[in-house]
């Protein structure tokens, strides 16, 4: 089965089309236009790059956050409607986890963050075991200080968030802080259609009626 | 020929299904009005995720009532601006990925346009040129229409929305959101009461002959009687009464004046605002005395709904105006400013 993954959780926008274990086709652009102008476009290119059409695509994978909450509306809102439109399934996907499948293989434990806002990242920690990844730190929204306080052993940082504090972090953390290259720091659409067939494949479908984003955080408004 | 309308540009989540422009046969409207009525007014991060959960299914029931399929559409009209941008966004994201997956075209409306497809849809005989009354609690505007993306802007507020000072107006005297039906309402019930010391508040008519309007004086006009006073029901009811009558009549008056300047036989009115009883009255009373024909959308109609975007996404569409896959919102948009071809 085909399937479309879909990521607009930062500024990068990034679709990509997987069909068993193999990657069909990718597309990434990290422009000054939005995901609004840029999402159904980027489909449109990779399907016919690909000579493919939607009618080939057997399910959907959308990354559903932590991220931008505009950002994963537009994902959300397209991905459910070609869900819908089309009868496929659905397979939500943690931006988090998608952005550590970039470092495949890693000895270290992996720190995933994405920049929230208001002196905060959205961030997980996750340590490779053997085929498999342990989850150390549940993806959540903390202060970088914070995320330092717990890290007790070497950590890749790979993220857009990650550079934002990268001072912080190194200076905190000094030897155990490594940073991912920053062009490694955006989730890809073959890593969340890969995880998306997977998902599929084993029956965790979403309905497109009902997903909505995995904000973590509540509006400004009810925070306060 | 059917057209799926969508619409959320600011609290409401809507579909439709409407046949040749015309025939409603489906109109949903998920309103969320209770989500934030505890803060006053609308908190755009609240709207936004709010029309996340409802876009799917409002659209699903939209098609289901009309018993037609997402495949029977000749084209889907949705609203592109002004509004919330993350509003915005939901719904045309949603359009555009269910145009691409079905093959239908796009149609991207600006909301003033929705407004004046209601008019449509009420009164699908009238004909361009028509001065056009646009009232909402974003909106204060006066227009003067000679066809489809032919817009004559002649007047605008100059600060407050009318819907805007009616909830500005209804939050300091401890009346719950939306303050326009409640105002509304109380103002009715107090109509013909004397005075009983409450003053006329004050009408801004601007330079002489200018269409423009503006309500914040009349807000804190009515802030500086109110603060510190002993409110009792009577005095509620009374500031409202005189609140809206002051409102009311710079709305009609310059519409009058609009119908005038341009020799115009048919004025229009729509947006939210347009439901209001006390507005409606006055316009049909004018409409009389200046014989002109007076067009108001049924109240359903006049606030935010699907079918309105619907019925004028209809008529663009046979004009020629189709949007890209790249087809953006934009939270200022105005309506002068839309491109013929879409």
């Amino acid at each position: 089965m085909k399937v479309l993954g879909l990521d607009t959780s930062t500024t990068m926008g990034a679709v990509g089309i997987v069909e068993d274990d193999t990657l069909i086709a990718e597309m990434r652009t990290n422009i000054s236009l939005t995901h609004s102008e840029r999402l159904m476009e980027h489909i449109d290119t990779l399907l016919k790059s690909a000579r493919l059409t939607l009618d080939d695509i057997g399910g959907f994978a959308v990354s559903i956050g932590p991220g931008s909450f505009t950002g994963l509306r537009i994902g959300l809102a397209a991905v459910k409607a070609m869900a819908y439109a089309s009868g496929k399934p659905v397979a939500a996907v943690n931006s988090l986890d998608a952005l550590a499948d970039n470092l495949p293989y890693c000895r270290h434990q992996i720190a995933p963050v994405l920049d929230a806002r208001k002196k905060m990242v959205y961030c997980a920690i996750y340590k490779a075991v053997d085929t498999s990844r342990r989850t150390v730190l549940p993806p959540t929204v903390i202060t970088p200080d914070k995320l330092a306080d717990i890290i007790e052993e070497p950590t890749v940082f790979v993220g857009e968030g990650a550079y934002v504090y990268r001072d912080l972090l190194g200076e905190r953390l000094c030897c155990q802080a490594f940073f991912a290259p920053k062009a490694y720091g955006y989730p890809s659409g073959a890593a969340v259609a890969f995880r998306g067939l997977k998902e599929i494949t084993a029956g965790n479908t979403s309905d497109p009626m009902t997903l909505v984003p995995f904000y973590i955080r509540k509006s400004d408004a009810e925070e306060k | 020929m059917y057209i799926l309308g969508i619409e959320t540009s600011c609290d409401e989540t809507a579909a439709a299904v409407v046949k040749d422009g015309a025939v409603v046969l489906s109109n949903v409207v998920s309103s969320q009005i209770e989500l934030h009525r505890k803060w006053g007014g609308i908190v755009p991060e609240i709207a936004s995720r709010a029309h996340m959960e409802n876009i799917m299914p409002v659209l699903h029931e939209a098609l289901s009532a009309s018993g037609k399929r997402l495949s029977d559409m000749g084209a889907i009209a949705v609203t592109v601006g002004p509004g919330l941008i993350g509003a915005l966004l939901v719904g045309v994201s949603a359009a555009k990925a269910l145009a691409y997956s079905a093959h239908i075209p796009l149609v991207g409306v600006n909301h003033i346009e929705g407004h004046m497809g209601a008019a449509l849809l009420e009164a699908p005989d009238i004909s361009m040129p028509f001065v056009m009354l646009v009232v909402s609690g974003g909106h204060t505007h006066l227009y003067y229409v000679r066809g489809f993306r032919d817009y004559e802007k002649l007047g605008q507020t100059r600060d407050d929305a009318a819907g805007e000072a009616y909830d500005k107006v209804a939050k300091l005297m401890g009346l719950p959101y939306p303050g326009g039906p409640v105002i509304d309402r109380i103002a009715g019930e107090y109509v013909s009461a004397p005075v009983n010391g409450v003053p006329k508040f004050p009408r801004a008519y601007l330079e002489a002959g200018s269409l423009d309007f503006s309500f914040s004086g009349l807000k804190t006009a009515v802030l500086n009687y109110v603060r510190g006073r002993d409110m009792s029901d009577e005095t509620v009811g009374l500031v409202c009464r005189e609140f809206q009558d002051a409102a009311v009549e710079v709305l009609v008056k310059k519409s009058v004046q609009a119908m005038r300047n341009k020799d115009a036989g048919i004025l229009v009115a729509a947006g939210g605002v347009a439901s209001n009883s006390a507005l409606r009255s006055a316009l049909l009373d004018a409409s009389r005395e200046n014989d002109f024909r007076l067009v108001i959308p049924r109240p359903g109609f006049c606030t935010d709904n699907a079918a309105m975007v619907a019925a004028s996404g209809y008529r663009l569409f046979k004009l020629g105006a189709a949007s890209g896959l790249d087809l953006n919102p934009q939270a200022n948009l105005p309506m002068e400013k839309m491109k013929a071809g879409g």
